[in-house]
């Protein structure tokens, strides 16, 4: 059963290593189970850049996926010493659920296409079907 | 409390290591099913496994919606014969009356037209390839087994050419599976330099054996990637060369590579000399192929191809995965035997980082009851004298020549259907509307599967409900025991209504209909036969019990150093001469070219230019979809959502020309047929190709036929545009990846709730 232990989301975030994210929608999809949102409705989306042809075999194509108001960083499963559930699922493990600082010191030392959300909610407006 | 199964509040956890139902190629996904009073409610990823590692595609993130779908078929069910395609005429029956008309509908049709009457079909991915051949020559006591797809373009041409060139079993890429526990940390890994992908998507598709995001994996850590494709992918963007050929003209492409690094003294010369039997034969048959030749046939120019060979053979090691595109053309064969060759020649075979082989062993795949099969009944075989290529390596039938044999009844009339995970007029087979009409000419159908599907709505009358891989004890081997980089269990949660696994379904089948070749006393003692099967001691409980509930068994590199790629055990590769066969006298003996040569597609601008002028598109169809294993999951809700119609690409260029707009309903047609599309625009596809997509049909039509087939199958089916009884000269390869066709607005499509437009 989910827990409705409200953990604190300030100072937390989620980091996106877009270089690498294949678009394969298990982040949505995880989320719409895990809260038993119906098709068409999302905790976290997907967003592309592309395809463009640059010409010269310069390709432009960026997977993005970005949290809605309805996520709340996994707050209880984190709790429960888990990973989010996005995160855990991610194909190519391109998600970072965690604190800030650690959060930016990764992006730092990582390649450029990154991107970093900062806190969501403390608590989903939606309830955890597990 | 176990390893396997334990409580985690409400929630009884159940630990697997999953193959099929719903349809998936054999890499053992990982997964903890969450079920409660014997209900999946959701699936997690097993954080624990050492290939997945806690990952799920969104095919499996869907299994409970999938397993719990109202549509789904739970009881045996019947329909009269003269009822066929009537969605009305199905009747509840118990599994005694199911196995009571089998057993008397076999005997029937065995004493008066013979064994060989009763036909098999088998569909691909699941994991029913050694059940449904243990089905057909054990329990039915016939030759004849088919794989329902045209000049059979998937996975047997590859690895039956690895049997025929390397005496090997499937060869993939090195992504470390071989040691669980550090992975591409351990000191005995190699990381590829490069990993040449040829014609595949394998981030969808995860293809026989290889997780598909190993290869981000491993990106990760430096390795750069050679894409091969018509359509810029996503994974195609991601790399260091990107190959984007026409339609079907690769293997000019890799015969121009091997010229490059031939002429340009870039081979290895110790492997090539001490290992290769014909390489003065095919240095000179390269000649042919310098990449100014192969420029203007493939679209990518001479400097771009001789730099990227020129890359392949510096990067030690280079590996290589390649996919069904190799496969679906009736140059294939040669295709395959050249991307081998490549691999070869720059001393990339069974090295650490590299293309595994598997052992001389598993070159030819284990056909369970085969040998067992009188010979009599053997020499019936329908298409296996005519086509030995494809019959030596696989014991099917030959996929076009059976289709001729149930339409015209010679040599002899086909009566008997069991079908096994496969919905033929939906997705494999080119002109399917025949392929429907031959069915109907057959007196009894037997399908066993999990929903409904047009094949069964048209032509079925007895259906056998198929367990899902959550509910079911099995056992998974990657790249179906060609390359057993590892065995893993299949862990039973839950039950379904009465649904039975495929293994159970063929032990209690065969008791029925011949019991001393089903000697196993239940599931479980089958399943420990089998384990042994691919050299790994213990019982399938011990299996399930395991750390990670896998085990890998030692891949030994180099085996052909040793003598581990021969059946004799004499150092050396398990071909006729002993030596990789650059120069294959099999095929000449069969009646084709010893060495590789490119081929033109028998329908393109250069081939059929007069056709041409009317159908000035060349098509490509297939490309793998997130949400779909081919023809199933199309009424999963979540899963629809992210794939919800048959897409066809075209270049904006195109599309301006032609005044369509994104998301138009189209009409894709040629001279053997049409089916209806939305138009997706998009530069991945060059200018005048167009790519659609495969095995579309709609479960919210239904199944009765409304003027478009059964659940609309003929309003979206593909392969309506491509040709029966097309293949290559040794009966591998028909030309779903390059045909040709025209592009026109439709009045409208189905895309509403229910009806059809006017």
């Amino acid at each position: 059963m989910a827990k409705d232990t409200k953990v604190e989301n300030a100072g937390y975030g989620m980091l996106i290593d877009y270089k690498y994210c294949t678009g394969c929608h298990s982040c949505e999809v995880s989320c719409q189970e895990r809260f038993g949102m119906p098709a068409g409705e999302f905790g976290i989306k997907l967003s592309q850049n592309g395809p463009w042809d640059h010409g010269n075999d310069n390709w432009e194509w960026n997977w993005v996926p970005i949290p809605t108001q309805k996520c709340d960083l996994c707050a209880d499963r984190r709790a429960a010493g888990k990973k989010a559930l996005c995160e855990q699922h991610c194909q190519a493990f391109v998600i970072t659920v965690g604190k800030l600082e650690d959060l930016v010191k990764q992006m730092d030392e990582g390649g450029k296409e990154q991107v970093l959300f900062n806190r969501t909610n403390d608590v989903a407006p939606l309830k955890a079907r597990y | 409390m176990s390893n396997w199964q334990w409580q985690e509040g409400e929630w009884t956890v159940t630990r697997s290591c999953a193959w099929s139902p719903p349809g998936e190629h054999p890499i053992g996904w990982g997964l903890l099913f969450y079920s409660k009073n014997g209900r999946l409610d959701h699936v997690e990823g097993d954080p624990n496994q050492p290939i997945t590692q806690g990952r799920v595609s969104i095919k499996f993130l869907e299994l409970a919606e999938y397993c719990n779908s109202p549509e789904r078929i739970i009881h045996p069910m019947k329909r009269d014969p003269k009822d066929r395609g009537d969605g009305s005429k199905w009747q509840r029956i118990s599994w005694d009356e199911a196995w009571d008309i089998i057993v008397e509908k076999t005997r029937y049709f065995q004493e008066k037209y013979g064994n060989e009457s009763i036909m098999t079909l088998i569909g691909t991915g699941r994991d029913v390839w050694h059940t449904v051949p243990k089905i057909t020559f054990s329990a039915f006591e016939t030759c004849n087994f088919e794989y329902t797809h045209n000049g059979w373009s998937c996975y047997g041409p590859r690895s039956s050419i690895c049997a025929y060139i390397l005496g090997a079993g499937y060869p993939e890429v090195d992504f470390a599976s071989e040691f669980p526990e550090k992975r591409y940390d351990d000191p005995r890994y190699v990381l590829p330099e490069t990993v040449l992908v040829a014609g595949k998507a394998p981030l969808e598709s995860n293809p026989d054996g290889l997780f598909g995001h190993a290869l981000i994996d491993m990106m990760k850590r430096g390795t750069e990637l050679i894409v091969v494709d018509c359509r810029a992918t996503w994974l195609a963007t991601r790399a260091k060369y990107f190959m984007q050929v026409r339609p079907g003209t690769d293997t000019a492409l890799y015969l121009a590579m091997c010229n490059v690094i031939i002429n340009e003294d870039l081979y290895d010369h110790e492997f090539c000399e001490e290992w290769i039997y014909g390489f003065e034969e095919f240095k000179e048959r390269v000649q042919e192929y310098p990449p100014e030749v192969a420029a203007p046939i493939t679209g990518i120019s001479a400097e771009k191809i001789a730099e990227c060979a020129r890359y392949f053979a510096n990067c030690k090691p280079a590996s290589m995965t390649w996919g069904l595109a190799v496969d679906e053309k009736v140059n294939g064969l040669q295709c395959a035997h050249t991307i081998l060759l490549l691999c070869a020649i720059t001393g990339n075979l069974d090295i650490p980082g590299g293309v595994l082989l598997g052992a001389g062993d598993a070159a030819a795949s284990q056909w369970w009851g085969w040998e067992e099969l009188d010979d009599a009944i053997k020499e019936k075989r329908i298409g296996a004298a005519e086509f030995p290529c494809v019959c030596t390596t696989m014991s099917t039938c030959h996929p076009d020549r059976a289709m001729d044999t149930i339409l015209t009844d010679d040599p002899y009339p086909v009566k008997m259907i069991f079908c096994m995970s496969a919905n033929p007029i939906s997705c494999p087979s080119a002109d399917p509307r025949m392929w429907e009409k031959g069915f109907h000419r057959c007196e009894y159908v037997v399908v066993a599967d999990l929903f409904m599907n047009p094949f069964i709505a048209s032509c079925g009358d007895l259906v056998l409900p198929v367990a899902a891989l959550s509910e079911k004890d099995g056992i998974v081997a990657t790249h179906y025991g060609g390359l057993t980089l590892f065995v893993g269990a299949l862990v039973k949660a839950c039950q379904v209504g009465e649904c039975k696994s495929d293994d159970e379904i063929m032990l209690e089948l065969g008791k029925r209909l011949n019991p001393s070749k089903f000697p196993w006393k239940d599931l479980h003692e089958f399943l420990t036969w089998e384990l042994h099967g691919y050299g790994v001691e213990g019982t399938w409980e011990d299996l399930r019990d395991s750390k990670y509930g896998l085990v890998t068994p030692e891949h030994e590199f180099e085996k052909y150093a040793f003598g581990g790629q021969t059946w004799n055990g004499e150092p050396g590769f398990g071909t006729e001469t002993g030596l990789v066969e650059a120069y294959c006298q099999r095929w000449e003996r069969w009646g084709d070219d010893p060495l590789p040569y490119y081929e033109e597609p028998p329908y393109s601008p250069i081939s059929t230019p007069q056709l041409f002028k009317e159908y000035p598109f060349v098509l490509t169809t297939g490309a793998r979809s997130w949400a779909y294993f081919h023809s199933e999951q199309k009424q999963i809700p979540r899963l629809r959502a992210v794939d919800p119609w048959p897409e066809t690409e075209m270049n904006p260029i195109d599309a301006e020309r032609l005044g369509l707009q994104e998301g138009d309903w189209v009409y894709v047609y040629n001279m053997f047929g049409r089916c209806r599309q939305k138009l997706h625009i998009t530069p991945i596809v060059k200018e005048g190709v167009v790519h659609s997509k495969h095995a579309w049909w709609y479960p919210e039509k239904g199944p009765d036929d409304m003027g478009y087939g059964p659940y609309g199958v003929w309003d979206a089916n593909i392969n309506q545009l491509v040709p029966h009884g097309v293949f290559g000269k040794l009966g591998f390869g028909s030309p779903f990846k390059s045909m040709i066709c025209n592009v026109e607005k439709a009045e409208g499509g189905p895309d509403f709730a229910t009806g059809w437009p006017k």
